[in-house]
C-alpha cells in the first residue's frame, strides 16, 4: 500500500489522482502506524513552510516522517520541509537533508512557474528521463545544491530539482502534474 | 530553461464548453473533460476553465466537474468564474484545481487577493485583468467587458502583485474574439512592470500571433480558446512552429 501524508498543505488529492491513473491504490492518512507500515510514503504539498511545520509538529508527524524506513518521496513543499531550514517564515524544518531553502533573488519573475528541464540528473528516479524532458514547477523558494542533489535545474540560478538521502527522495517539480515525464518518475519511485 | 506556455481556455456553461465572440453569441464546443484530455495529450502546458455563468446554484456542479477534470488530466489547471470568497476558492482547491482565477470580484474588493494568497499560497491565485483601450489609455473593465472602471491597467497590475497575486491573466477586450493577434503593447507593458508571470490572452487567430507575442513581450504564456476548440490550430503543430522559430517551448 502507498500512503500519502495527510496534512494542512494543498494538492494532496492530485497525487492520489496521479497514482490512480497509473493503476496504484493509495491511502491519504496521518495515522503513524499506517504511515510506518506502508510500502511507500509520499509527502506532497503546496503551501507555506512555517504553518506546515507547525501543523506537523503539533501532531507529532515530524517524528513519524523522520523515522520512516521505506522509500519516501517529498514533493515541492515536501522537499523543502525535509531540509534543515527555510527562509520562508524563517522555519526550522525536519533536517533530513542538511541543506537550506532560500528565496529566489528577484531578478526574474517569481514564482518559477511552468515547465523546465533538468541540467544534470542521476539515479533510478530519473531512469529513462533525458535533459530534453520538461517537468512542471511552481515555487518561489529553492533548495541549494548539496551532496544530496540528484538532479539540478536552472532558473535564476542552479538549484536542486531532486534530492536523496538513504530512503528519502524528494523532487522540487510536481511529477503528478508533469504529464508523461512525471508519470515515468512516479513509476520509477514506485519501483524502488 | 523555463519554457513559454501554451494554454487552451475552456469556457464552461452548464457543464459544457462554449466560446463566444466578444463574449456574446455562445457556440457549444463540447464536453470539457474530453476536450481537456485531448489538449493534455496534444501537449498543452496548462488548462484554464472559466465558468462564465457561475451562479450559486451551479457552483456545486462546478466542484463536481473540477473533480472529474482532476481525476483525468495530468497537467496543471486553473478554474475561475464567480469566485467571491475564500470559501469559493476552498471548494475548487479541494476538488483538485491547482489555481483559481478571480476577476471582477477583486476589482470590487482587492483584499480578497491577500486572503486567498494567505490561505492557499501566492502560486494559487491568478488575477484576470480584462482591459480595453479607452481614449488612448488601457483601462480595466469588469463584468465581461460591460463595465469600464477608473483603474489604469498598469497601476492595477502593480497593485495586485503587491496584494499577493501569483500570476496575471491579461485579456485585451479590443482583441478578444477578433483573431487579429494579441495586443502586443499592453502585454509588453504589464509584463515589464510586474515581477510575476503574465499570460497573454485575447485575439489569437494564427500561429504567427503566438510567435509575435512571445518575440515582442516577456509574457510567460499565451492563452486561446476557439482556435483550439474548432481545430483551426493544432497544439502540436503550434508548438513545433514556435520551437522552429527559436522560442523556448516544451
Amino acid at each position: 500500500m502507498i500512503a500519502i501524508l495527510k496534512y494542512s498543505a494543498g494538492n494532496i488529492k492530485s497525487v492520489q489522482n496521479a497514482l490512480t491513473r497509473l493503476g496504484y491504490k493509495s491511502i491519504i492518512t496521518d495515522n503513524p502506524s499506517e504511515l510506518s507500515n506502508a510500502d511507500k510514503v509520499i509527502f506532497p504539498g503546496v503551501g507555506e513552510a512555517s504553518s506546515a511545520i507547525y501543523y506537523l509538529k503539533e501532531r507529532g508527524l515530524d517524528k513519524t516522517i523522520i523515522s520512516l524506513k521505506q522509500p519516501v518521496l517529498g514533493i515541492c513543499l515536501g522537499l523543502q520541509l525535509m531540509c534543515r531550514f527555510s527562509e520562508e517564515g524563517e522555519t526550522k524544518c525536519l533536517g533530513i537533508f542538511d541543506t537550506d531553502v532560500r528565496l529566489f533573488p528577484p531578478v526574474d519573475k517569481i514564482p518559477h512557474m511552468g515547465w523546465n528541464n533538468c541540467l544534470t540528473m542521476k539515479g533510478d528516479l530519473f531512469k529513462s528521463i533525458t535533459i530534453d524532458d520538461d517537468l512542471y514547477y511552481v515555487h518561489s523558494y529553492y533548495a541549494e545544491i548539496s551532496s544530496f542533489t540528484l538532479a539540478t535545474c536552472d532558473y535564476i540560478l542552479p538549484f536542486s530539482a531532486a534530492m536523496q538521502k538513504e530512503n528519502f527522495y524528494a523532487t522540487q517539480f510536481h511529477p503528478e502534474k508533469s504529464a508523461e515525464t512525471g508519470e515515468k518518475i512516479l513509476k520509477n519511485f514506485l519501483a524502488l | 530553461m523555463l519554457k513559454r506556455r501554451i494554454i487552451p481556455c475552456l469556457d464552461i456553461k452548464d457543464g459544457r464548453t462554449v466560446k463566444g465572440v466578444n463574449f456574446i453569441n455562445l457556440i457549444d464546443a463540447g464536453d470539457p473533460v474530453e476536450l481537456a484530455k485531448v489538449y493534455a495529450k496534444q501537449g498543452a502546458d496548462e488548462l484554464v476553465f472559466l465558468d462564465i455563468t457561475a451562479t450559486i446554484e451551479n457552483r456545486k456542479a462546478l466542484g463536481a466537474l473540477v473533480e472529474r477534470i482532476a481525476a483525468e488530466i495530468n497537467i496543471p489547471f486553473t478554474v475561475g468564474g464567480g469566485i467571491d470568497t475564500v470559501y469559493d476558492v476552498s471548494i475548487l482547491i479541494k476538488a483538485g484545481a491547482d489555481k483559481v482565477t478571480v476577476n471582477s470580484s477583486v476589482v470590487r474588493r482587492p483584499g480578497l487577493i491577500s486572503e486567498i494568497a494567505r490561505q492557499f499560497g501566492n502560486q494559487c491565485i491568478v488575477v484576470a485583468i480584462d482591459t480595453k483601450l479607452v481614449d488612448h489609455e488601457w483601462i480595466v473593465v469588469v463584468d465581461g467587458g460591460r463595465t469600464i472602471t477608473e483603474l489604469k491597467t498598469i497601476d492595477w497590475a502593480r497593485s495586485i502583485e503587491d496584494l499577493g497575486a501569483g500570476e496575471i491573466l491579461l485579456t485585451s477586450m479590443n482583441n478578444d474574439g477578433t483573431k487579429t493577434g494579441f495586443s502586443i503593447d499592453i502585454t509588453r507593458e504589464v509584463s515589464r512592470n510586474v515581477n510575476i508571470p503574465v499570460i497573454a490572452s485575447g485575439g489569437a487567430g494564427s500561429m504567427e500571433h503566438f510567435r509575435d507575442v512571445f518575440f515582442n513581450t516577456s509574457c510567460s504564456a499565451a492563452l486561446a480558446a476557439s482556435i483550439f476548440h474548432f481545430g483551426e490550430i493544432d497544439i502540436r503543430e503550434l508548438k513545433k512552429y514556435l520551437k522552429h522559430n527559436g522560442i523556448a517551448i516544451r
